[in-house]
C-alpha cells in the first residue's frame, strides 16, 4: 500500500489560513489502512483545526478513492460550497483531484512516504521503491533497491555488520538477509553473478511513467 | 602493455609494497597535504586520496592528484559511486587519465548520512562492483557502459578495489573478492586490520579459493593516536573491529602515542608474515608526519627502484 502521514497541525493550519470554507477530505483505500488519512482521521483533523479556528466553517467528507475520477465525479457536488479542499489522500490522489476539479484550490493533508506494509501494529516499513525493473526473483523477495541503503546489486557493502545496515542498528542489511536465504536454498553461487548496471531510465528519472494496456482500452480513449 | 603505474611496477616485480593515503582538506588550500605528502615521498609507492571520505565535502580527489602528479608523485585516485552517476564516473576517469592518473580504487561510499550535507541525495547509479567492471571494460575494450567505443584506447590503468574482512557476513568476504576480481580488480587493499586473527582467518579462505595469485593484496594498517581514537572506530567507524585488547594494551603503556606505533609496525612485521599479502596501505589521517618512521621500523626502508 501507499503509506503517509499527516503533516504537522500547524502545517496544514498555516496553508488554511487564507480560507474560510474547508472541505477535509479523506481516502478510504491506503492512507485509510495506514491509519492517516481515512474517514477517522479526516473528522479528528476537522476537529483540530475547528480548535485552532473559529471563523471557519469546516466539512469532512471520504472518498473510496481519490485517486480514480469516477469516485471524485460522484461526490464532486458535495464539495462545490468549500473554497479549498484539504486532501488526505497520498500524493496520487491530491494531483488525481486537481486534475479532474481544476476549479478547486487541492491542498495535500499528508507527506506521502512510500509503498510498504504494516510489519506490527503501528509500525510501517517501505519495501517497494517502483524501480520499473523488478529483481525479487534474483534476490529471494528481498529488494535489494530499496531495503539496501545503497541500492547495491551486487552484494553487501563494507558497512554491513552483525546483520545491519552502517545507516544504523536498527536497520537489517538487506544483502545480509538475501545471503541468509541464497545460502540456505543451496543458491549461493547467484550472487557471483555480476548483475549490471541498473536501467534507471525505466524508474522516476525519466518523467512521469505512463502503461499503455490497448488490450483493456475503450474505443473513446484512443 | 607494460605497467605505467609504479605501484603496479612495485608490486608485478615481486616486491612488498607500500602506499599512503592523503584527505583532502575542506577547503581549496593543499598547502598542508602537499607537505604531507613530500614528507613521504620516499617511503610509499603511491598515495590514495579520498573521494569526500565519510560524506565530507573536500577538495576532490582528482583536484588533490593533479597537484600530486605536478610534484612528481603517484596518486591512486578513490572513486566512489555516492556522488557520480555513470555519465560523470566515466568523464572523470577520462580526465584523471588525461593528466596522468594511473591508479584508481573503485568503491562504494559511505552512505551520506555520515557526512556534512546529510540532506543530499545519494546517487548510488552504479554499485562497486559495477564501476569496477567499468572501468575494465574502458580500459581493455575501449567500450563504455552505454555500449559506445572510446575514440582512443585508454593507456594501461592500475585497477584497485576495498575488502573488508571485518564486515558480515564473514563468510561471504572471501566471495566477495572473488567477484571484484572478477569485475576487473588488479589490487586490492583492506580496511584497516585491527584484529589480526580475524584478518589471518580471511587469509586463509582467499588463499584456499587461490584468490592471492589474482590480486596483490594490501593489507590496511592506521597508527593509533589515542585511547580516544581506537574508541571512536571501535563504537562509530562502520566496518571496523577494534578488539578491546587493543584498547587495553594502550591503557597500560604509559605514552600512548609511541604504543600506537608500535601495535602499526608489529601488525605491518605480522602481514609481511602472512602468504599471499603483497603490501601494505598506511592510513595514517591526521597523522601522516608518522608515516616514515613506520615504514622504517617496520623493515620496509628503502623503497625499492623500478624502472
Amino acid at each position: 500500500m501507499i503509506v503517509g502521514e499527516r503533516k504537522p497541525l500547524a502545517e496544514i493550519a498555516e496553508m488554511l489560513e487564507p480560507f474560510r470554507k474547508i472541505c477535509v477530505l479523506g481516502c478510504g483505500t491506503c492512507v485509510t489502512v495506514c491509519l492517516s488519512g481515512g474517514e477517522k482521521e479526516a473528522a479528528e483533523t476537522a476537529a483540530a483545526l475547528s480548535l485552532l479556528r473559529k471563523d471557519v466553517e469546516i466539512t469532512t467528507h471520504t472518498l473510496l478513492r481519490q485517486c480514480e475520477y469516477e469516485y471524485i465525479d460522484d461526490y464532486a457536488k458535495n464539495m462545490l460550497e468549500c473554497d479549498v479542499i484539504l486532501s488526505l489522500a497520498c500524493g496520487v490522489g491530491v494531483q488525481t483531484m486537481a486534475t479532474r476539479l481544476p476549479e478547486k484550490i487541492i491542498l495535500p493533508g499528508l507527506n506521502t512516504k512510500f509503498m510498504g506494509y504494516p510489519l506490527e501494529q503501528g509500525v510501517w516499513t517501505e519495501n517497494c521503491l517502483g524501480c520499473g525493473d523488478c529483481v525479487l526473483d534474483l534476490t529471494m523477495g528481498i529488494c535489494p533497491v530499496t531495503r539496501c541503503s545503497k541500492s547495491m546489486l551486487n552484494g553487501p557493502c563494507g558497512g554491513s555488520q552483525y546483520g545491519k545496515c552502517e545507516i544504523s542498528k536498527d536497520v537489517d542489511c538487506a544483502w545480509h538477509l538475501i545471503y541468509e536465504r541464497l545460502l540456505k536454498s543451496g543458491v549461493l553461487d547467484r550472487m557471483e553473478v555480476i548483475q549490471p548496471p541498473k536501467d534507471w531510465s525505466a524508474s522516476h528519472h525519466g518523467g512521469p511513467r505512463t502503461i499503455v494496456r490497448e488490450d483493456v482500452r475503450l474505443e473513446t480513449g484512443k | 602493455m607494460k605497467p605505467e603505474s609504479k605501484l603496479e611496477k612495485v608490486l608485478s616485480s615481486g616486491h612488498f609494497a607500500v602506499t599512503g593515503e592523503l584527505g583532502p582538506p575542506k577547503s581549496a588550500d593543499v598547502g598542508t597535504l602537499k607537505h604531507h605528502a613530500e614528507a613521504m615521498r620516499n617511503h610509499v609507492e603511491s598515495y590514495n586520496i579520498t573521494d569526500n571520505q565519510t560524506a565530507i565535502v573536500r577538495t576532490s580527489s582528482i583536484g588533490v592528484a593533479a597537484a600530486l602528479i605536478q610534484m612528481g608523485l603517484e596518486p591512486n585516485v578513490q572513486m566512489t559511486v555516492r556522488d557520480r552517476n555513470r555519465i560523470c564516473l566515466q568523464s572523470d576517469l577520462l580526465g584523471a587519465v588525461s593528466f596522468g592518473v594511473r591508479n584508481f580504487l573503485c568503491l562504494q561510499g559511505d552512505h551520506a548520512k555520515f557526512g556534512n550535507e546529510p540532506q543530499s541525495k545519494n546517487v548510488f547509479d552504479l554499485d562497486s562492483m559495477q564501476l569496477l567492471q567499468a572501468v575494465r571494460k574502458l580500459r581493455d575494450e575501449g567500450v563504455f557502459i552505454g555500449g559506445e567505443k572510446l575514440e582512443h584506447p585508454l593507456p594501461r590503468i592500475f585497477i584497485g578495489a576495498v575488502a573488508n574482512p571485518f564486515a558480515d557476513p564473514f563468510e561471504y568476504r572471501p566471495l566477495r573478492l572473488a567477484k571484484k576480481i572478477a569485475a576487473g580488480a588488479q589490487f586490492i587493499q583492506t580496511q584497516c586490520i585491527f584484529d589480526l586473527e580475524r584478518f589471518e582467518k580471511w587469509m586463509e579462505k582467499v588463499r584456499e579459493l587461490g584468490l592471492h595469485k589474482k590480486v596483490y593484496i594490501l593489507g590496511g594498517v592506521t597508527p593509533i593516536k589515542s585511547i580516544g581514537a581506537a574508541r571512536y572506530m571501535q563504537n562509530n567507524v562502520s566496518g571496523m573491529i577494534v578488539p578491546d585488547s587493543l584498547i587495553e594494551r594502550l591503557k597500560g603503556a604509559q605514552d600512548k602515542k609511541k604504543e600506537g606505533l608500535n601495535i602499526a609496525v608489529e601488525t605491518i612485521q605480522r602481514l609481511k608474515e602472512i602468504e599471499g599479502v603483497a603490501g601494505v596501505h598506511v592510513m595514517a589521517i591526521a597523522w601522516e608526519e608518522v608515516v616514515p618512521e613506520i615504514v622504517e621500523r617496520a623493515g620496509l626502508y628503502p623503497r625499492p627502484k623500478v624502472e
